[in-house]
């Protein structure tokens, strides 16, 4: 996979975090971090696990409040009540995050349906259109989500994401539990949606591959702490010990 | 423990806000009494039968040998429809409904299905708390009424079949008539909507709550139905005390 020479206008959110902390009980997960997202990027962070990626990304959308410091998404508090009337936010949870009791295409026409934001043969032809741009065929549709493998499931939740054209999709380890080639589709997917919407990407992953497959730019966080930033090239050319470490660790059986 | 109420009122404030959607969201509505009906129909049939029974088998006997065989009645229907009915169902749904709305909501909270909806802009009290109290409230005191009726069938069937009490059908059914009031009625079925959003409530909260894995949703569904039985004994008495000027109203 290779990050895209150009990019559509964006139409993407920037997001500016300043100083983020949060600790569970007297455990610190998040030390003051700060970085700008820029608007129409896929943004890769990057790190061991317990490094407090997904902490920090729960914190983007809203569904934890950070001790100190702010995430600011077009310019809005993220923990703001109607940031969600305001922007389209979409989030890829690392279980798919699937409505177990409805069926696919109940799940992905969800938020059009729940708001009622189209008639229901229009819904029935965006779920159709959406589950397409995952490659899924409309079959899938009437299949409730147990019934479908790991990689299925992540797509339906792409396409889940997809409707209402959201500007910041934010995806938590897209391609764990996944082979390779399931991961390899997965982070095509990424790049499409990124390509054609101009949507702000924020990808929290500890596969190298995907990271540097897909990244504008990459973040490195360890232990709560943002260490490195930069783009693909400026990444492997650091020379942080922690980074080089986390990058060169391979198995080489003896 | 303060904690937990305190969160549990704000739940049922927020329940209260949400009802206003309850037409639009009437197919959700229907499709949860569809299942406490599917759920508990039969067993209640069977626990107020038997509840109906003994209550006549019980005190018929004493009734009899004192003369007053034909009191039996108006005490096994008052029994029923002011007290065992609308707690024995209460007890029944908490099992059975109340601890499984807390293992559904609980295992869409391990699995990130709530935090799904939140941030589709879904409100989870709108769409999964809402529908789903409103339903037991519905259910609970028709299934009191339910009851009510196959208790005093029970008891009916136990009176004139038993050698010991032998009152006939019509002197048990004519004394129940002389003796219960709409007032008696009303106050099971008073008792038993409290009862209703007590179990509903509680039920959500735990499940909304849960944290950790499987042992975790096994926490919370034991805890729902350990708090909602708590909570129906301590209104019981609440509310029977409360209810008693109903003793003096309209006749049957």
């Amino acid at each position: 996979m290779n990050a895209p020479a150009s990019k559509p206008s964006a139409t993407g959110l920037p997001v500016a975090i300043r100083d983020l902390r949060k600790s569970f009980g007297e455990q610190p997960v998040l030390k003051g971090v700060s970085f700008d997202i820029r608007a129409g990027e896929v943004f890769v962070l990057m790190g061991p696990s317990g490094s407090g990626k997904s902490v920090f990304l729960r914190h983007l959308i809203g569904l934890e409040t950070p001790d100190g410091g702010e995430i600011r998404i077009g310019g809005e508090l993220a923990t703001s009540e109607d940031i969600g009337s305001k922007f389209h936010l979409a989030i890829v949870f690392q279980s798919g995050g699937l409505l177990n009791s409805l069926t696919v295409a109940e799940n992905v026409g969800l938020y059009l349906t729940e708001h009622r934001l189209k008639p229901r043969e229009e819904i029935d032809r965006v779920v159709t259109e959406k589950l397409a741009l995952v490659k899924l065929d409309p079959g899938v549709g009437a299949q409730f989500p147990n019934e479908l493998s790991g990689g299925m499931r992540k797509r339906v939740a792409i396409a889940r994401a997809l409707v209402g054209d959201p500007q910041l999709v934010l995806f938590d380890e897209p391609t764990s539990e996944l082979d390779p080639l399931v991961a390899l589709t997965i982070g095509r997917e990424i790049l499409n949606l990124n390509e054609r919407t101009g949507a702000t990407c924020v990808v929290v992953t500890h596969d190298r591959d995907l990271a540097f497959g897909i990244a504008d730019r990459i973040g490195f966080l360890n232990a709560g702490e943002l260490v490195v930033l930069g783009t693909p090239a400026e990444i492997r050319a650091s020379p942080h010990p922690l980074l080089q470490q986390f990058l060169a660790a391979d198995f080489h059986p003896q | 423990m303060f904690q937990n109420l305190g969160e549990m009122l704000l739940l049922l404030a927020a329940t209260l806000r949400a009802i206003p959607r309850a037409w639009r969201d009437r197919r959700k509505v229907a499709d949860q009494l569809f299942d406490i009906g599917n759920a508990s129909l039969f067993m209640a049939c069977m626990l107020s039968l038997f509840i109906g029974g003994v209550l006549a088998l019980q005190t018929g006997p004493v009734l009899v040998q004192r003369g007053l065989g034909s009191s039996l009645g108006g005490l096994v229907a008052l029994g029923m429809c002011k007290e065992l009915a609308p707690v024995m169902m209460a007890v029944l749904i908490a099992g059975r409904i109340g601890s499984a709305m807390a293992a559904e909501l609980g295992s869409m909270r391990v699995y990130q299905e709530i935090d799904a909806l939140r941030t589709l802009n879904i409100d989870p009290v709108n769409y999964l708390v809402m529908p789903r109290v409103l339903a037991i409230a519905i259910a609970l005191p028709c299934l009191v009424v339910f009851a009510n009726l196959v208790g005093w069938t029970g008891g009916a069937l136990v009176a004139s079949f038993n050698d010991r009490i032998s009152v006939t059908w019509s002197a048990f059914f004519g004394n129940l008539r002389s003796v219960v009031e709409f007032s008696d009625l009303l106050n099971g079925l008073i008792k038993s909507f409290f009862f209703a959003v007590v179990i509903g409530v509680v039920s959500c909260h735990q499940g909304l709550t849960t944290l950790g894995g499987p042992r975790g949703i096994g926490r919370s569904v034991t805890k729902a139905v350990v708090n909602s039985l708590v909570l129906i004994l301590l209104l019981d008495y609440v509310l029977t005390r409360l209810l008693l000027p109903l003793d003096n109203g309209w006749r049957f």
